[in-house]
């Protein structure tokens, strides 16, 4: 059989610089799909646009023939000319890009962006157009098509965003369908319904795929090829089955070690103690009032956080794990002091064993200023998270000189100390920011909040901006940095996987609420929460046996409502958290 | 409809902001020590000519200058009755200009609408030039496109007005015939509007507005290139190429779009900054615009001219922004929607 799309040596660099893809071949077969797997800087986004020829203007393709194959014959995409370019793209090889939140045009009608697709390819009337977009429209699974068709990007959801994005790439029925990290920017359960309904219409329309991702459960899930690359060269290609159950060569090998994973058999642990409480919130609630359109009409409310209680014993990591919009990162944020919470919820402090707790929710400056050595932040994004004007040295010092700690010696030299606590050189004080990777800013990030010598780090999704095997690094970092050192962490997570490999306890939230608690081998063990079953079903394991159960997916990332009875939930009536065995609570009706 | 309600309601707002700035112009007027009455009295008295004392004296009383300092301001602004019964801005009566001797009506008569014709002028030429070569220069940023229109662009910046406009008139009567100097030929002045006047006035606006425009015009450029070039990196751009757009259609159909805003918000800006800036150059070029009166009338502290004058340049930027706003809503979903949930 002819492969659809045929790639042959193809070598892509930036100016006079070495190439940054280099002698990368691959054949893409009609109907099936091929995974391109590789970690930032690995060449795998440039290679894919090369495909389409949408480059960034300073890359030049130095090599290389690239054929579309299709039933009327043979193109070469490398030769073509821009205008007949234009004829290819969108028509019969078609892109879904990683960020649906700005792939689309904020100024203009879903309905507009899909059908020009149409108007462009089919000469198609807007009319005509409208009719095959609708049907589209239904088919990626909108529930009101002709709303979706009115509405603009802003007022969807991203897993809706980046099914218009797929509604888009689909609606002229290309022949090959080039997907760049899909689902990258999606909640777990979202990811796992969009890869679902991409791989059904593969089926139904018989397209090929390629799949450009770094996580190698998705590869499992939908690839009938894997080409693994690292900095810009193919290291192993072939078959998924045999890639992905003994990988031959160490860079695909060191991929997999370093993938986090849910453990697949576990014995439920005995309950945490509790005798020594670091953190503990009670009954925090967090009400925001949004502005409602009309003046006469009232305010709408939203509940970030409902009555949670939370209990972090000294020295174990607490992970609070949720959607978008589950409220979790309110409640780091009520737990850090940033935010009061509602009247009536407490949020308690004790820097050590025994002493009097400090009412974070109602602080005096004093307290404040105390409390603030004593609990520190670990962000998300490493790139944006350090200012890019300060050397290093500044920017780690600066906690101890807005306290007023220590003369200027001690101070570079506690830098220093901290530096190599997180595996990096004293040397590097003197340099910028830019200077250093994803990983080593967020060592950075780390080694800032320990300055202060704090008791509790809160850690927001300080992986989910990372390669898997820098991920891995940071999260062997953490572990070794808190028994070392008997910090607390409340760690806010999306990823089941790493909250397992971390975390003590685990709180699933949903819409504000804790539906599901447990240390995470009781979690693992026996999860009851139907959204606690979704969000492990939806986690993409690196092994072709085990697919995701998207129907369990679909009952429990559903809306509360839909849930079953035991556990459904209302505004009006809300089941309470029960405790089902020692240290297992569930949200439901007994 | 909600279209009609933002406008009802950005008009109410406009009217408020308005009243505040009438309150400041007469506030600022009125700073300085004495006024034009006052000063005019001691000169008289001075000269010994008390004929003229009187007149000034009777002035003083008709328009209630007189009275205390708020009161002058209501009776001005027509909200008390003054010694006319109510006769103040909002009845239409402008006041009386002394440095003239005649009423301010009269004197601003004609300019203001040349005024807001030489401007207008102005504005839409710098739409028609900063928009092609905006988006131009962004879609070919960084080869020689983009450097000439750069370079052109900094000279009309930092070309001086008046000799810019001595430049132009120069050469536009050598080559084409171009008349130099006022905004029509002198014959048309004070005669009814005809067609043959306002040909007169189109051929006399050209190098006005040209000279007027030029800075704002490249201001404008380099600001749309910018706000494009970071368009242009964006994601959604990739998706329309993607699609197979041709470049000329996708930059037209996206990026100018989004890059349009900024471009639309500056008209409330511009206009005030073109009356302002366009004083020297009226002066200059012999314009019978609002400018040359309007320094005038601050020199000599003719309160009801002048305050005439900065409540009209206000008014324009009212109008300006409220445009300007309006356009805003017509034109981005996100600004429209504001308040729906996302």
């Amino acid at each position: 059989m002819t492969p659809l799309l045929s790639v042959r040596d193809l070598s892509i660099g930036f100016g006079g610089g070495d190439p940054v893809v280099q002698d990368v071949s691959f054949d893409v077969m009609p109907g099936q799909t091929l995974a391109l797997v590789g970690e930032s800087g690995s060449g795998k986004t440039i290679t894919c646009r090369a495909v389409l020829r949408i480059l960034p203007r300073a890359a030049q393709v130095r090599s290389g023939v690239i054929t579309l194959t299709g039933p009327n014959g043979s193109l070469v995409l490398s030769d073509l000319s821009e205008r007949q370019m234009r004829n290819v793209r969108g028509d019969r090889v078609s892109m879904i890009f990683q960020e649906p939140m700005r792939s689309l045009s904020p100024l203009h009608r879903i309905g507009n962006q899909v059908s020009e697709v149409l108007w462009l390819h089919r000469g198609a009337s807007e009319k005509q157009a409208r009719e095959q977009v609708l049907a589209t429209f239904e088919r990626v699974g909108f529930p009101d098509p002709e709303r979706a068709y009115r509405s603009y990007p802003f007022e969807l959801s991203g897993g809706m965003r980046q099914r218009a994005m797929i509604a888009m790439a689909m609606v002229s029925k290309p022949e090959l369908l080039i997907a760049d990290e899909p689902t990258t920017a999606l909640d777990v359960t979202t990811q796992a319904q969009v890869l679902g309904l991409i791989k059904e219409l593969q089926r139904e329309t018989g397209m090929a795929l390629i799949l450009v991702t770094h996580d190698l459960g998705v590869v499992a899930n939908m690839a009938e090829h894997v080409v693994v690359m690292h900095k810009g060269r193919v290291m192993e290609s072939g078959p998924a089955e045999p890639v992905l159950s003994a990988p031959a060569h160490p860079y695909t090998q060191q991929l997999f070690n370093a993938a986090p994973s849910i453990p697949a058999e576990v014995a439920p642990v005995p309950p945490l103690p509790e005798d020594d409480l670091i953190l503990e919130l009670n009954n925090v609630s967090k009400t925001y009032a949004m502005r409602a359109k009309s003046a006469w009409k009232p305010d709408v409310l939203i509940h970030a956080c409902r009555g949670v209680d939370l209990k972090l014993p000294r020295g174990k990591t607490l992970a609070i794990v949720g959607e978008s919009g589950s409220g979790k990162t309110t409640a780091a944020r009520i737990a850090l002091g940033a935010e009061p919470p509602d009247p009536g919820g407490e949020v308690l402090f004790r820097p050590k064993p025994g002493a009097e707790p400090i009412l974070v929710h109602k602080m005096t400056r004093a307290q404040r200023t105390a409390f603030q050595r004593e609990a520190q932040m670990v962000f998300q994004d490493p790139y944006s998270s350090l200012s890019p004007r300060m050397r290093v040295q500044d920017a780690m010092t600066e906690p101890l000189e807005i306290h007023g700690i220590g003369t200027r010696e001690e101070q570079r030299q506690r830098a220093a100390e901290m530096l190599k606590r997180v595996g990096l050189n004293e040397d590097m004080l003197k340099r910028y920011p830019h200077a250093f990777s994803g990983g080593q800013r967020q060592r950075l990030s780390i080694a800032r909040a320990m300055m202060l010598d704090p008791s509790l780090i809160v850690c927001d999704e300080p992986t989910s901006a990372l390669d898997v095997s820098v991920q891995e690094q940071i999260l062997a970092l953490l572990e070794e940095i808190r028994d070392g050192m008997n910090l607390s962490y409340l760690f806010i997570s999306h990823d089941l996987a790493v909250v397992a490999r971390i975390a003590d306890e685990v709180a699933v939230m949903r819409q504000g609420l804790v539906v599901e608690q447990a240390p995470p081998n009781t979690l693992f063990h026996n999860p009851q929460h139907p959204y606690t079953r979704a969000l492990i079903a939806a986690q993409p394991v690196p092994d072709i046996s085990r697919p995701i159960d998207l129907k369990l997916v679909a009952q429990g990332a559903g809306s509360p409502e839909s849930w079953a009875e035991a556990f459904r939930f209302g505004d009006a009536m809300i089941p309470s958290l029960v405790e089902m065995e020692p240290g297992h609570k569930v949200r439901c009706h007994v | 409809m909600a279209l009609l309600r933002y406008s009802i309601y950005r008009f109410g707002t406009m009217i408020l902001t308005l009243v505040v700035v009438s309150v400041l112009v007469f506030v600022i007027i009125n700073l300085p020590p004495g006024d034009y009455l006052s000063n005019q009295i001691a000169e008289l008295q001075a000269s010994g000519q008390s004929a003229g004392v009187a007149k000034a004296e009777f002035l003083r009383k008709e328009y209630a200058l007189d009275r205390p300092l708020y009161q002058q301001y209501l009776v001005w602004m027509g909200f008390i009755p003054g010694p006319q019964g109510f006769s103040g801005l909002i009845q239409g009566d402008l006041g009386w200009s002394f440095e003239f001797d005649r009423p301010v009506a009269e004197i601003v008569g004609d300019t203001v609408w040349l005024t807001v014709v030489v401007n207008l002028a102005a504005v839409v030429f710098v739409y028609i030039v900063a928009l092609p070569l905006g988006v131009l220069a962004a879609a070919r940023s960084r080869t020689w496109v983009d450097y000439t229109s750069a370079f052109i662009g900094y000279l009309g910046l930092a070309t001086p007005n008046f000799l810019l406009a001595l430049i132009l008139y120069y050469y536009g009567r050598q080559y084409l015939n171009i008349p130099i100097g006022g905004l029509m030929d002198p014959i048309y002045e004070g005669m009814p509007l005809t067609w043959e006047k306002l040909k007169s006035v189109g051929v006399h606006l050209i190098v006005p507005t040209i000279v007027i425009g030029t800075a704002g015009a490249s201001a404008m450029m380099q600001r749309l290139r910018a706000n494009m070039l970071d368009e242009l990196g964006k994601p959604y751009v990739e998706t329309a190429v993607a699609k197979g757009m041709s470049p000329a259609r996708m930059l037209t159909k996206y990026p100018l779009r989004v890059a349009f805003n900024p471009f639309v918000a500056d008209i409330g800006n511009l206009l005030p900054s073109m009356v302002s800036g366009s004083v020297l150059v009226s002066v200059v070029m012999g314009l019978q615009t609002i400018g040359p009166t309007l320094l005038t009338a601050l020199k000599t502290q003719d309160l009801f001219l002048s305050g005439f004058i900065l409540m009209f340049v206000a008014l324009l930027t009212l109008i300006g922004t409220m445009i300007s706003d309006i356009l805003l809503v017509l034109l981005d979903p996100r600004i429209r929607y504001e308040g729906r949930e996302t």
